[in-house]
């Protein structure tokens, strides 16, 4: 299946707050790598991945966007943004929207 | 593009925020000042009955309104604590609310009214800072002397069990009085056991009197039980080589002159308290008709950014805090503050003996005063903490 055209969203086991220009993501639920001592937040590039992964776009779609905007190579980001979205799945922070 | 998107925030005991803070960090929330154990020694504690106080109370529906601002300031963590916080009806609701906030909650509670359904909620919505309870004692004779409730030991202990039992992040920790002292030693074994703390658990030693200031009867009673300035020191000291070590990390950062400012600490920062009644405090013990800012008609985002700043810049004024503490140079180590002023004497800036004289056997016992100096009077304190900081032994 072509992962491409798979479109994501937020799981309603995490709660993404904006702080101080951070995203930090914060667990709401068990089993979201709730570990007491550790809270997670996206950089840039992240934060521009993650606020496009809204379930209304696909992966493609988002990866030519982020490819103009950021004058870098569609294979580069594509790895990059594939990289993300397979990390925050894993985390149960993101789920496909079908 | 960078390849790691994702970065981990530590958390760690001084706070998440290392160089950005936000206007507002962490809350203290005081839900009740009513408690079903009614402890001997307790700064704040009101009967789980008394009807006037909860009347008074903040709703559950204030209580969120709060917690939203607190949320938009940019917190991420919330403290709740009371009187016993799990007295308050509506705890389940306004904990589920925090956690949909995306707040960190950390929970301060005799563990006496944890209950399977909420154990299991906390199961399914973890607080993400551990819960913080407080033991009395080892045995029941003990710790239901000082709780005055019977029947309390066995239901924390079966509260903390609960807690064990399905993984939820504990926190022990104890008070050091009369009735309890010889079991000290093994509360701190037992403790190291069950929760695998890393560092020994909290035991505090040094009571303070009554925060709303309401009842002489109690303060002296409070009074009695405090250990004394030599115990303090025995007790403080028994771990002789490692008390030495952790005063020489704390002294090479906070021993300095304060002069007369009054707020050296940092509550009130990026940090504040809400008592049970809408009251913002910069901290949970000061409660002085000066620095306590009403919420009820104002918001939270005044209390930290406008007022909080005027009262932190207030200067001490009483000629004998001249004299002593704004001279003193071991002023960062000792319990004087303006609040403990306030619990004590009812100002912000009157020296309290008892600390004071705590302080001095301190750092008689560190090398770092003389028999018969006082700590204002030392002129080379610099060169002294330094020559102490530095020295290996």
């Amino acid at each position: 299946m072509d992962n491409l055209e798979k479109k994501y969203a937020p799981s309603g086991d995490v709660v993404v707050r904006e702080i101080e220009g951070e995203l930090v993501i914060v667990p709401l639920v068990s089993g979201i790598g709730d570990i007491e001592d550790e809270l997670l937040t996206l950089n840039e590039t992240g934060k521009d991945v993650w606020t496009r992964l809204d379930g209304s776009k696909t992966l493609n779609t988002i990866i030519q966007e982020l490819s103009g905007e950021y004058d870098a190579p569609a294979g580069e980001i594509q790895k990059d943004v594939l990289g993300l979205v397979t990390e925050l799945v894993k985390r149960k922070m993101l789920v496909e929207k079908k | 593009m960078k390849n790691s998107y994702l970065k981990k925030m530590s958390v760690d005991r001084f706070g998440i925020w290392k160089n950005k803070k936000p206007v507002l960090s962490h809350l203290d929330l005081e839900l009740t000042e009513r408690c079903n154990n009614d402890c001997i020694h307790c700064y704040i504690n009101l009967p789980a009955d008394d009807s006037q106080a909860k009347k008074r109370e903040l709703s559950g529906e204030r209580i969120k309104g709060i917690l939203a601002q607190a949320a938009d300031l940019g917190c991420l963590s919330v403290r709740f604590t009371g009187g016993e916080p799990l007295l308050k009806e509506e705890f389940e609701d306004i904990y589920v609310f925090s956690r949909k906030q995306g707040l960190r909650v950390n929970l301060f509670t005799n563990a006496t009214l944890l209950s399977p359904s909420l154990v299991r909620l906390f199961t399914k919505i973890p607080p993400l800072e551990k819960i913080e309870v407080t033991l009395y004692g080892m045995s029941r004779p003990a710790y239901e002397s000082v709780t005055r409730n019977p029947g309390s030991f066995d239901a924390a202990q079966k509260g903390i069990q609960l807690l064990l039992d399905n993984k939820i992040p504990v926190e022990v920790k104890s008070v050091y009085l009369p009735q309890n002292r010889k079991e000290v030693k093994r509360f701190e074994k037992w403790a190291a056991s069950v929760t695998g703390a890393e560092r020994e658990p909290a035991v505090t030693l040094l009571l303070d009197l009554r925060c709303r200031r309401d009842s002489e009867t109690m303060n002296e009673r409070i009074r009695k039980l405090r250990i004394s300035p030599e115990e303090a020191l025995e007790f403080l000291t028994r771990n002789g080589k490692a008390y030495r070590e952790e005063n020489r990390e704390f002294l090479s950062r906070f021993a300095k002159i304060p002069g007369d400012i009054l707020f050296p600490c940092q509550p009130g920062v990026d940090s504040g308290c809400v008592d049970a009644y809408g009251r913002y405090q910069l901290c949970m013990q000061l409660r002085h008709p000066d620095t306590v800012y009403d919420l009820n008609d104002r918001s939270l985002q005044e209390a930290v950014l406008d007022f909080s700043p005027k009262v932190r810049s207030m200067k001490a004024v009483n000629p004998e805090y001249l004299t002593r503490c704004a001279r003193c140079f071991l002023y960062g180590f000792c319990e004087q503050c303006p609040a403990e002023s306030w619990m004590e004497h009812g100002t912000l800036d009157t020296p309290v003996e008892y600390f004071c004289r705590i302080t001095h056997l301190q750092a008689k016992w560190l090398g770092l005063l003389r028999d018969s100096e006082m700590t204002w009077e030392v002129e080379d304190w610099k060169e002294r903490v330094e020559r102490f900081t530095q020295n290996e032994e």
